[in-house]
C-alpha cells in the first residue's frame, strides 16, 4: 500500500511538472486565439485586455466552467484535466469563440 | 528642468485641459478624423451565401412582410409590430399579439439588424432567416397554422409567380419564405445620419451640443456608452442586465439566462442599436422608459434593482448637461427617412 501511494505521488508530480501554462487574451471582443491544442493537465489563463468586462465559460462535456465576469487586466485560470474538444465563449459577447483541443 | 513663467504655465494647463479628455476617450472629436472611421457601417449589408439579395427576393419579402393573411386571424403582419411609422417598432411599451394579448417584451426594431450577430432580445435566433418563421408559429403572436399557411400561399397565383422569380426551382416552403423576408429586412438600413456625415468630414453636420454628447458617450468616466454600444452599429452583440425596475418583479423575465443558464445572464437582454433610436420610443426591452431622457436617468441612477447589474453601469457619472448632450447626440444618429412604397399584395 505504501509503495502504491509513492507511485501515485510520483505520477502526480510528473504530470504537474510537465504541465504547461498558456495565456489567451480577450481583446477587441475576440479571443486572441481561435483554436489551440494543449495536453491534459495544462492550464490556460484567460486575461481580459478590453476596457470592459468579459466572461469566460464552457458548457462542453469534457470541461464545464463559468469564470464569471471580470474587468480589464484581470486573469483567471482553468486547468484542463480531461481530453476532448472544448468550446469556450464569453456569455456577454455572443460572437466570441475559442476551441481548445485537449489531447 | 525648464523654468516656466506664470503665463506660460497657464497656457500649458489650459492646453492640457483640452488634451486630457481626448486621451481619456481614445478618439479625437474632430469631423473626419481617422480615429472615427470605424463608426461607418460597411457599404454592403452582410448576406449568407445561399441568400444573396436580388430585387425579386426583396420584393417578395416585402409582400410577405406586409401581408396580414400570414396570421391566424388574418389581421396581423410582420409590419404590425415592426412598422416604419414607429421606427420599425410599434410605439408601444410591449408588443400586442394575437387577440391583442399584451406580451412581455417590446417589439425590437428591424433597423440594421442585418449587421448583428444574432436576433431577438434574448439572442435565441442567430440569423434573420432563422428568425423569420418564429412570430407566425408563436401562438401568442401571429398564431398561424403553418400547414394552412403554405396550402394557401401555394394556391395563390401571384405568390407562386413571385416565388418562382425569386427562388427558381426551389418551390414555396419555409426556407424560401424565410429567405425572402430576410432579404427585405436587409434593406432596412440606417447609415446616412448627421453623425455619419460628421464622421466623413462635414464639421457642420452635428451641433456643438451633439459633438459634446459624443464625447460623453465615449468617455469611460462619464457615459461609458461605447463599452456596449460600440462601432459601427452601436451594439456589442452582447447581453446586459441594466437593473430595470421590472427585474424586481416576483417572477422577472430572465432574458438570455433561459437560453444560456449562466449567472451573469440572469435578466440580461441584447444591446439594441442606437441608429434611428429617436424614432422608436418607448425604450428598453420592457418599454419602461418613455423618452431618451428617461433612459439617461436610468443610467445616471445606475439602475434600480441590484443583484446582477452589468459592471459597465457602475462607472457612469452623468450631469444633467451630459444627459442633455447625450440625447442631442442620439438624435444625430437618425438617417433622414426616405419615401417608402407599400407593396400590392396578390389577391389570388
Amino acid at each position: 500500500m505504501k509503495n502504491f501511494i509513492v507511485v501515485c505521488c510520483c505520477l502526480a508530480f510528473s504530470t504537474m511538472a510537465n504541465a504547461a501554462e498558456f495565456t489567451v487574451d480577450q481583446k477587441d471582443k475576440k479571443f486572441t486565439e481561435s483554436e489551440m491544442n494543449i495536453a491534459v493537465g495544462d492550464t490556460v489563463n484567460f486575461r481580459n485586455d478590453d476596457p470592459f468586462s468579459h466572461n469566460v465559460y464552457s458548457l462542453s462535456e469534457a470541461k464545464s466552467f463559468d469564470l464569471g465576469s471580470y474587468p480589464k487586466g484581470e486573469s483567471r485560470p482553468v486547468t484542463f484535466d480531461q481530453a476532448g474538444q472544448i468550446e469556450v465563449g464569453c456569455a456577454i459577447h455572443f460572437d466570441m469563440a475559442l476551441i481548445i483541443n485537449v489531447k | 528642468m525648464t523654468n516656466y513663467s506664470k503665463k506660460q504655465l497657464h497656457i500649458l494647463l489650459l492646453a492640457a485641459s483640452f488634451v486630457l479628455p481626448m486621451q481619456a476617450i481614445g478618439s479625437t472629436l474632430k469631423a473626419g478624423d481617422t480615429s472615427l472611421q470605424k463608426w461607418l457601417l460597411p457599404g454592403e449589408v452582410p448576406q449568407p451565401d445561399n441568400n444573396k439579395m436580388t430585387p425579386d427576393r426583396v420584393e417578395l419579402g416585402k409582400m410577405l412582410f406586409w401581408d396580414t393573411r400570414l396570421s391566424g386571424d388574418g389581421n396581423m403582419s410582420c409590419a404590425s409590430c415592426h412598422n416604419p411609422l414607429f421606427g420599425w417598432s410599434d410605439g408601444l411599451p410591449t408588443a400586442r399579439g394575437s387577440k391583442s394579448k399584451v406580451l412581455g417584451r417590446a417589439s425590437p426594431v428591424v433597423t440594421n439588424t442585418a449587421f448583428n450577430a444574432m436576433q431577438m432580445w434574448d439572442g435565441r435566433k442567430k440569423t434573420l432567416e432563422e428568425q423569420a418563421m418564429g412570430p407566425m408559429e408563436a401562438t401568442v403572436e401571429m398564431n398561424m397554422d403553418i400547414g394552412n399557411l403554405f396550402k394557401w400561399i401555394k394556391s395563390n397565383k401571384g405568390y407562386k409567380t413571385a416565388f418562382d422569380k425569386a427562388y427558381p426551382g426551389e418551390g414555396i416552403n419555409q426556407s424560401t419564405l424565410s429567405r425572402a423576408i430576410a432579404s427585405f429586412e436587409r434593406t432596412i438600413v440606417s447609415n446616412n445620419s448627421p453623425f455619419d456625415q460628421w464622421v466623413k468630414g462635414d464639421a457642420k453636420a452635428m451641433s456643438k451640443e451633439q459633438v459634446r454628447g459624443f464625447g460623453v458617450f465615449l468617455d469611460q468616466n462619464k457615459g461609458n456608452c461605447a463599452a456596449c454600444h460600440g462601432a459601427p452599429n452601436f451594439v456589442d452583440n452582447g447581453f446586459h442586465n441594466l437593473g430595470l425596475a421590472s427585474y424586481g418583479d416576483e417572477k422577472p423575465d430572465m432574458g438570455r439566462f433561459v437560453q444560456l443558464p449562466l449567472a451573469r445572464m440572469k435578466g440580461a437582454f441584447k444591446t439594441p442599436t442606437l441608429r434611428d433610436i429617436s424614432l422608436s420610443a418607448p425604450y428598453f426591452h420592457d418599454g419602461s422608459a418613455a423618452t431618451l431622457m428617461d433612459v439617461m436617468q436610468t443610467y445616471a441612477d445606475h439602475g434600480y434593482v441590484e443583484g446582477n447589474i452589468s459592471p459597465e453601469i457602475d462607472s457612469i457619472n452623468l450631469t444633467k448637461q451630459d444627459m442633455q448632450d447625450l440625447v442631442a447626440f442620439m438624435e444625430a444618429l437618425t438617417t433622414p427617412p426616405k419615401p417608402f412604397t407599400l407593396p400590392i399584395l396578390p389577391l389570388d
